[in-house]
């Protein structure tokens, strides 16, 4: 929920004005995201606290409840700092799936975390340097895909993690996701780009980095569908969607990289183009946490016509019956839904579509959540909170008829794999086999 | 294109389950379009059909209150036969985890402040507590979980008069967590039976409680027995003390609140029902007086979900299916027509438990359910309301909510789904 959703006191709303009502901006020095409402629309019900993965397992953490409304109204004492407990939520989102009440709390607790790391981490210490590192994963791996055999070599060193976790604070129990010897990019230029031209129905993709550099087959499947169904693919020069970076607290660089989408997509949308995402926290990020969180020109725009492929797809195409009339060889699939797809309403969709399609036996193991949740997972003092919240997922997938596992999310497919040895798949991926 | 179905409900709580459930009897294509995780977690997991009517005490038998009710009630709507539908699909999808369904009388459940609450249906652990079984009583309440006071609720039920000796006792949990932990804690941690010192979480509980019994022959905690493994904890500590263990209902966030849910949901499953949820039905496209198209905020976009037939039911003032400014109350997604008094402080009652007025604000049911306007005609012809959306019943006063949630959106689903599939 942005600020523009959330119920605000009605007495503002435009159509219910009287003439001897003044409205009067109660922080009208304040240039920051007016909260209030937010805070004054909790009635502390704890819907949020209960839906916490991490509140769950680490009996440290006060929960979102306190994060988000409480913390705000006590940071209006001006001798209250923000609580470093903040650094422990995962940024799952959840909690605004929960909230009865329309509290941002997500927008609450990103802006409480940038807070916290602009005022009261030291700028040398380890974790920030970690953090910094993990957060622009994209920079990274723009640097390991240059040489990706050695950088896969070296990175799957059992020596080089023990350092990593030693010196950085990088965990050694997983393994490093192996770079692609050809990114999506290098692809995409090598064919000479879209290979459909439409007037009519045009999609720009916002592939993020993971499709980009270390799973270019997601980004491969999505272009072939979309120009099965006749659609002018064009993939615009991009940046992280800054998701790693709002669950760090470093907001400079989510503004920056945001600023960059914003005038890299944003001009496409006169032209009919509407953005594509295959990753589920890279829709999110586009579609709620950029208007939350920045005021850049365009971005309200670039919000608006955001989708998640599967779903603009179901919203503009017949894909039911597509997929009635397809059929693929037997395959059974375990399939979770990452917690940034549910906040969209897209957590039953896959399993919806992929039932009718004859050959595929699909099951869904459970509304938890993975544990990983981006890069809070790879942080060696979480490991292991991360692998107690993702065990009802690993228990789930155990019993589940088929072991392959499905998910939309990069991380949390990484967690199946760690925590289950499936090989994970993307739904773009079986749509591919099916439609072309 | 738009995502398409038979029936679309619009809701998530008990009316539209029950709503969505019916209609997939009938053969129909149904969908589920709630806004938000439901609002179950927020109730006490008790199924009430009337308890009170007006000023009297609580009603034996709510199928012989009926006539009582004033006209406009819904339950006249629907009638027994709607009610008795209502309380079918429920027992059918939760099967033998609650009980109730042997008889008509209301069974008196005891609650977390210590009164008596009519109640056609109540959860299996449950079922020992009854005010209307004899038998001393001891309640068990935990530091630091403060919602449940045991020796208050215990002398608030002696000052009203149960037939039996009640005391209240407050323990330590074995096991200590945070203050203000979440209650899921508690139960999981007598779910895994954790190691604390002096043994387990479960033995440990129960000779804390054993030293507290004085001649009780049942002992009652706050519902936080468990979550996966509640019936296996229940007759543990049962085993232990030697004598019938029973939970009572919690406010939020309420395990038995969350069990139902996850019940309902999972018939849904069963039943083949879509689900869509987390994003709010905003508004709606309409023709000639039928709607085609309910449109869908996903995060500042509109999506269309086409369906032949909408039940609506998104609650009441609480739930928001119902809201309010300073001027007047409205039904936010199809704007259908929600009688009140002009003058705002006609709204309401001086006396905090007084007759509110509106307790009852709701829309306007025609004998199909469907919410009519000004002129007594319905809105659309394709449209149906069920539960709290629905005004007329003052459902905090009568102990009505869920039996009214239950009968109206079985009836809406059922003729939603004949009207679909004809």
């Amino acid at each position: 929920m942005s600020d523009a959703e959330s119920p605000t006191n009605p007495t503002l709303t435009p159509d219910a004005q009287t003439d001897d009502f003044e409205a009067v901006d109660v922080f009208a020095e304040s240039t920051d995201m007016d909260l209030r409402p937010g805070a004054d629309n909790c009635y502390k019900c704890t819907a949020c606290d209960v839906s916490c993965p991490v509140a769950e397992v680490d009996d440290e953490f006060p929960g979102p409840k306190f994060q988000g409304p409480e913390q705000w109204r006590l940071k209006r004492k001006d001798d209250a700092a923000v609580d470093d407990s903040i650094m422990s939520c995962s940024n799952c989102m959840r909690c605004d799936d929960a909230c009865p009440s329309g509290v941002p709390l997500s927008q609450m607790h990103n802006t409480a975390r940038g807070e916290y790391v602009d005022e009261e981490m030291d700028k040398l210490s380890r974790e920030y340097v970690r953090n910094r590192i993990l957060a622009n994963y994209g920079t990274l791996a723009q640097l390991g895909s240059m040489f990706p055999r050695l950088t896969n070599a070296v990175m799957g060193n059992s020596v080089v993690q023990q350092i990593n976790e030693k010196v950085l604070g990088i965990t050694a129990e997983r393994d490093f996701p192996e770079f692609a010897t050809q990114t999506f990019r290098e692809w995409w230029n090598e064919r000479g780009g879209p290979q459909v031209r439409s007037e009519e129905k045009r999609v720009a993709y916002f592939h993020g980095c993971y499709s980009n550099y270390n799973t270019p087959e997601v980004g491969k499947a999505m272009v072939r569908i979309f120009e099965s169904f006749g659609y002018e693919v064009v993939v615009p020069k991009q940046r992280c969607s800054g998701t790693p970076m709002f669950a760090n607290g470093m907001l400079d660089d989510a503004k920056r990289a945001a600023g960059i989408n914003v005038e890299n997509f944003s001009g496409l949308i006169p032209e009919g183009y509407d953005i594509i995402a295959s990753c589920t926290s890279c829709s999110m990020s586009l579609r709620q946490e950029y208007p939350e969180l920045f005021d850049i020109n365009g971005i309200e725009d670039l919000s608006a016509h955001t989708y998640e492929a599967l779903e603009y797809l179901r919203i503009h195409e017949d894909l039911e019956s597509e997929i009635r009339e397809a059929s693929v060889s037997d395959q059974s699939f375990a399939y979770h839904a990452p917690c940034h797809g549910r906040n969209q309403g897209l957590d039953r969709q896959a399993v919806e579509l992929f039932r009718e399609l004859d050959g595929v036996n699909i099951e869904d193991v459970g509304d938890s959540c993975s544990g990983i949740s981006g890069t809070y997972g790879w942080k060696e003092e979480k490991y292991d909170k991360s692998m107690q919240i993702g065990s009802d997922m690993f228990d789930h997938m155990e019993h589940a008829e088929g072991n392959v596992g499905m998910t939309e999310c990069p991380t949390c497919s990484m967690q199946m794999e760690h925590g289950t040895g499936y090989d994970i798949k993307h739904p773009l991926q079986l749509l591919e086999e099916a439609l072309v | 294109m738009a995502i398409t179905d038979d029936v679309l409900v619009v809701g998530g709580g008990i009316a539209a389950c029950t709503a969505a459930l019916s209609a997939a009897e009938t053969g129909a294509r149904v969908r589920l379009l709630a806004h938000k995780k439901s609002t179950l977690r927020q109730a006490s997991g008790l199924v009430d059909v009337l308890g009170y009517i007006g000023d009297g005490g609580p009603s034996a038998d709510p199928f012989d209150a009926l006539d009582s009710l004033p006209a406009d009630h819904p339950y006249h709507v629907v009638g027994e036969d709607g009610i008795r539908d209502g309380l079918r699909i429920f027992d059918e999808a939760v099967g033998d985890t609650y009980r109730g369904g042997h008889t008509d009388t209301n069974a008196l459940v005891v609650t977390y402040g210590g009164t008596v609450k009519p109640t056609a249906r109540y959860p299996a652990s449950v079922a020992t507590g009854l005010a209307s079984s004899t038998g001393d009583m001891l309640l068990v309440g935990f530091e630091g979980l403060t919602d449940f006071d045991a020796p208050v609720a215990a002398d608030h039920l002696t000052a009203s008069g149960v037939p039996f000796d009640v005391r209240g006792v407050t323990v330590r949990y074995p096991k200590s967590f945070r203050s203000d932990a979440k209650v899921t804690r508690f139960a999981k941690a007598l779910d895994r039976d954790e190691s604390v010192s002096g043994g387990t979480v479960r033995s440990v509980l129960a000779d804390t409680v054993a030293a507290e019994m004085d001649g009780q022959t049942r002992v009652g905690f706050p519902a936080i027995l468990g979550d996966d493994h509640d019936e296996e904890v229940r007759d543990e500590l049962a085993d232990r003390l030697g004598v019938p263990v029973f939970e009572v209902p919690t406010g939020p966030p309420s395990l038995l609140g969350l069990k139902l849910e996850d019940m309902l949901f999972d018939a849904l499953d069963d039943a083949g029902v879509r689900i869509s949820s987390g994003n709010p039905a905003v508004d709606f496209e309409a023709n000639d007086g039928r709607i085609d198209t309910v449109l869908v905020d996903q995060k500042s976009r509109l999506t269309p979900y086409e369906a032949d037939q909408i039940v609506l039911a998104t609650g009441g003032l609480v739930g928001k299916g119902l809201d309010s400014d300073r001027e007047q109350v409205t039904e936010p997604v199809f704007g259908c027509h929600v009688p009140h008094p002009e003058d705002r402080y006609e709204w309401s009652d001086p006396e905090a438990f007084g007759d509110h007025a509106f307790a009852r604000f709701g829309v306007v049911p025609d004998d199909e359910l469907r919410p009519t306007g000004e002129d007594g005609e319905p809105h659309f012809e394709n449209l149906r309301a069920a539960g709290g959306v629905v005004g007329g019943a003052d459902v905090a006063r009568e102990k009505s909510a869920s039996g009214v949630s239950l009968a109206t959106g079985a009836v809406a689903g059922r003729l939603a789904g004949e009207e679909a599939t004809q």
